[in-house]
């Protein structure tokens, strides 16, 4: 059994992914540290993902390794430093 | 708290805060005794710093150690056409005079360092960031971190922004969202990336916004809160944020307590400075050495790492250059020839430093980066060359 998550990306990182939503499966039990490792093992240019990024699971700060269950959304919110 | 107290022009020209329940005299003179730094008087700080004048926020002080330059005004409404080539301290003591002459506006001419930060910063009741750069963005908020003192947090990115406020007591800090720093190159400055003038001007007056709320002690604040904010989508997502219970500055046992190096924390050198890389990574030429080597027999492999508008409005395609973005420089190494002598060059330097070591990662080389870009080309080497 797999579990859909659905990842969104925003500014620097939808730029450079070229995509601001992607529908992820992961196994059973899998955290928000599968995930990176998922979509890093993916290569370019998913290797640009930081192992330990900023992520937002159903719109709160979460941790590494927080688990991820059915329809949960992933925000990856991009360092932005401009002023 | 200490009022002073308020003259007949200033009850006339505050009439309508103070006709607000949440604001009235006491708060006005709350907003008149609070001391607010303005970290940058660029995109973010330009309506930050208007707003909190207008307001009668009684001392502010601004820290910025850059000239107007005509590509500023585009969003940088402090400053005006006039105002071209004088510093933006005088130019925004001038117009903050004009807007408010009861606030008084404290200049702080000089670049934010680990050095200097704690005895600038200290004094003042609110911060606020509205700097263009990571390591200086660490280095306020370990600083604000360290004093106790609320952070006012803002950066935008072409059409998309960021809002919060760190270090209140108990609530997260900068560090807290993002722990590391990310790569070199991996988010272009607004420079590179461009940016909607209009967005820092929505994102600083959320911040002006905030700051008005710290000094009044009055609503719900963004602590805690990260806004993000999407022009082009015309949409406001919020994150709830959580304190890191092993931030390195702001946990209950901190690992950091005093400020570091957040150039080498960023891993990014100033331009002209001496880097993170050894000496025999990759060289530093300058314009005048670039050019000899092109015009020998045995010109070198050009290569202009900026982005495609940058390249459109000026190049050294006539000299051989290809472009190459640096975002797309990992995937396109192919494109560049082994064992072949490789130059590369941006704007000012240093996307070609981040270009010059991606090149010798990859076994290229031998790599030379044109030290302060195209810039210094222009300077030296072909003057009146347009460089945007």
């Amino acid at each position: 059994m797999s579990v859909p998550v659905h990842t969104l990306f925003f500014a620097a990182y939808r730029d450079r992914l070229g995509l601001s939503e992607l529908t992820v499966e992961l196994a059973q039990g899998a955290t928000v540290a599968d995930l990176v490792a998922e979509l890093r093992g993916r290569g370019s240019p998913f290797d640009i993902l930081p192992e330990q990024p900023a992520v937002a699971v159903n719109r709160t700060y979460a941790m590494l390794d927080e688990p991820l269950g059915a329809g949960d959304e992933v925000a990856f919110i991009p360092p932005v430093a401009g002023g | 708290m200490d009022h002073p107290e308020l003259s007949r022009s200033e009850l006339h020209r505050y009439a309508r805060h103070i006709a607000l329940p949440e604001v009235g005299l006491e708060g006005q003179l709350r907003l008149k005794a609070g001391r607010v730094l303005c970290v940058g008087a660029g995109g973010l700080g330009s309506p930050l710093a208007l707003y909190l004048a207008a307001a009668g926020v009684g001392t502010i002080g601004i820290v910025d150690f850059d000239d107007v330059d005509a590509s500023n005004l585009q969003r940088q409404i402090l400053h005006g056409t006039g105002d071209v080539g004088r510093h933006k301290l005088d130019s925004a003591a001038d117009r903050l005079e004009d807007v408010n002459p009861h606030v008084e506006v404290v200049g702080h001419p000089q670049r934010l360092t680990s050095e200097n930060a704690l005895e600038i910063l200290k004094g003042y009741d609110v911060v606020v960031d509205g700097t263009d750069n990571f390591p200086t963005r660490y280095l306020v908020n370990d600083a604000c971190v360290l004093l106790g003192t609320p952070n006012v947090y803002g950066s935008v990115f072409r059409w998309e922004g960021q809002v919060s406020v760190f270090a209140t007591k108990g609530g997260p800090c900068y560090r807290c969202l993002f722990r590391e720093p990310p790569p070199p190159g991996l988010v272009p400055n607004c420079a590179e990336g461009g940016v909607l003038g209009v967005l820092p001007g929505i994102i600083g007056s959320m911040q002006a916004m905030e700051t008005i709320k710290l000094l009044l002690g009055k609503g719900v604040g963004l602590a805690g809160r990260l806004l993000i904010f999407d022009a082009l989508e015309m949409t406001w997502r919020e994150i709830a944020l959580r304190r890191n219970p092993e931030c390195p500055v702001c946990s209950d046992s901190p690992t950091q307590t005093g400020l570091i190096d957040y150039e080498l924390f960023c891993g990014v050198t100033r331009p002209g400075e001496g880097s993170l890389h050894s000496a025999e990574d990759f060289e530093e030429l300058d314009a005048a050495s670039v050019a000899a080597l092109l015009a020998s027999d045995t010109p070198p492999y050009l290569i202009d790492v900026r982005e495609p508008w940058e390249w459109a409005v000026s190049s050294l395609a006539e000299r051989g250059a290809r472009l190459i973005p640096l975002a797309e420089l990992g995937d396109r190494l192919g494109e560049v020839p082994k064992e072949t002598p490789v130059v590369v060059y941006c704007r000012s330097g240093q996307r070609g430093q981040s270009a010059a070591r991606q090149l010798v990662a990859g076994g290229y080389g031998p790599v030379s980066n044109l030290s302060g870009g195209l810039l210094s080309w222009a300077e030296s080497v072909e003057p009146g060359l347009p460089v945007v």
